[in-house]
């Protein structure tokens, strides 16, 4: 097959994973927080337990009148939705699920993820500022606060599993991981989980969007398929992350058959990650932005670089 | 270079994407404008001054720390590549040990001197 042919192919099949992925998660947090809170969530759409419910809401929000307020910078509020959600499919085209189904393979793959998550956050900052709305400012404002300084911790966290497997591929970690790791790299597995929901922005790390206070923070002025797509690059994010915590830290597709099966694993590993971030969504309050902040200054970033000197110390120890 | 194909491969299909959204939307979605549905959100009532209004930054504290960490998280990704080198792996770990200290050592100073409080 040529490169090129070769390339459209694999984008397609990202594409695929992309927008079906995040309607499982959107689903699956529909209904185990309905059943959290002692509800039934959606029944009707689709017919068996509401299954349909997302393309339901995809269908409505396409016929939905999409206003672009006078006030606003026109142009930046309309590149905004692109700009957040777009980083997020190139995050997942790079993480493997096993050694051969990966949608891209290149070799400094842990590094192109974090940057291109990156890139996503300024999508939200691009939708704060061109709203011309106080509301989106301030949620602005406080987002960008906060994904500056859970960034950090993240980054580190990751570069000490990097550290710990000597590559900076995201395949060559998960073949260097040992259940041994769940010991050695806990601490930096516990940084980048609180740090991968601050920079989702889901509860309890909601303050840019903090309905009570700010109506919807940078989304404020946002209607229709725009809306929507922000909504896609929550959800996208939290299965990007989810796989890339249980590819960092639990090991991806090791399990049994892994030669036949391991895709599987890596799917349900991340899975399995994916229910705890709903869980704390159901479970906490929404936390204060200075307590946020302390959160991740005091508490993570010590904890991240601790966990980096660990690592270090262990790879030049047993080498 | 194969996969960096394929990476830009994605983006494309990214771009695709959002532009067939976006057409869909405008033959789809309604479009009745008028100054009322226009106007600022403001939780109802007429919105006061303009949206860019001027506010303190409170956290840019935070970004110039940002800024410092990050730029030594970069160094942080070469060195996990060298770190089990019979000839580089003590060294770099003494070294590196040294470099990030003396940031710790300023995260601790501003961390007494109160910048890490939200004011």
């Amino acid at each position: 097959m040529s490169p090129w042919l070769e390339a459209v192919v694999r984008a397609v099949a990202v594409l695929a994973a992309f927008l079906s992925l995040p309607l499982l998660i959107g689903q699956t947090e529909h209904k185990v927080m309905a059943h959290m809170q002692g509800r039934l969530g959606p029944m009707y759409a689709g017919g068996f337990h509401g299954w349909a419910q997302l393309v339901a809401d995809g269908v409505k929000f396409v016929q939905k009148e999409d206003i672009l307020p006078a006030r606003a910078d026109r142009g930046v509020f309309r590149l905004a939705p692109a700009v957040a959600l777009i980083p997020y499919l190139v995050a997942l085209s790079v993480i493997p699920l096993s050694p051969t189904v990966v949608g891209a393979t290149v070799d400094a793959s842990v590094v192109l993820v974090l940057a291109v998550i990156g890139v996503g956050i300024i999508g939200t900052l691009m939708a704060g500022w061109a709203s011309a709305n106080k509301y989106s400012l301030l949620g602005g404002m406080r987002a960008a606060a906060q994904l500056v300084s859970y960034e950090l911790p993240m980054v580190l966290a990751v570069a000490s599993v990097a550290l710990a497997a000597g590559t900076l591929s995201l395949v060559g970690i998960a073949e260097a991981w040992s259940p041994w790791w769940l010991l050695w790299q806990a601490p930096g597995a516990f940084v980048f989980l609180v740090a991968a929901l601050a920079e989702l922005q889901r509860p309890p790390f909601d303050m840019p969007v903090a309905d009570s206070e700010i109506v919807f923070g940078p989304y404020t002025e946002y209607s229709g398929l725009r809306f929507a797509f922000f909504l896609l690059a929550e959800y996208a994010g939290i299965v990007v992350m989810s796989l890339l915590f249980a590819v960092l830290f639990l090991g991806g597709w090791a399990g049994p058959f892994e030669a036949w099966l391991g895709w599987l694993w890596t799917l349900l590993k991340g899975f399995a990650v994916a229910v705890l971030m709903i869980w704390m969504r159901v479970s906490w309050p929404r936390m204060r932005e200075d307590q946020l902040q302390r959160l991740a200054w005091v508490w993570l970033v010590p904890i991240a670089l601790l966990q980096l000197a660990l690592t270090a110390v262990g790879v030049v120890m047993t080498s | 270079m194969a996969g960096y194909l394929v990476v830009g491969a994605v983006v494309g299909a990214g771009v695709l994407l959002f532009v067939a959204a976006m057409a869909a939307r405008r033959l789809l979605a309604p479009r009745a404008p008028w100054a009322a549905k226009l106007t600022t959100y403001e939780s109802g009532v007429d919105p006061v001054g303009v949206g860019w209004a001027q506010t303190k930054v409170r956290y840019f504290v935070f970004s110039f720390l940002y800024v410092i960490f990050a730029v030594d998280a970069i160094y942080l990704f070469p060195w996990a590549t060298v770190l089990r080198s019979a000839d580089l792996g003590r060294a770099s770990l003494v070294e590196m040990g040294i470099f990030i200290g003396v940031i710790v050592l300023g995260l601790a100073h501003a961390a007494r001197r109160g910048l890490l409080r939200w004011v």
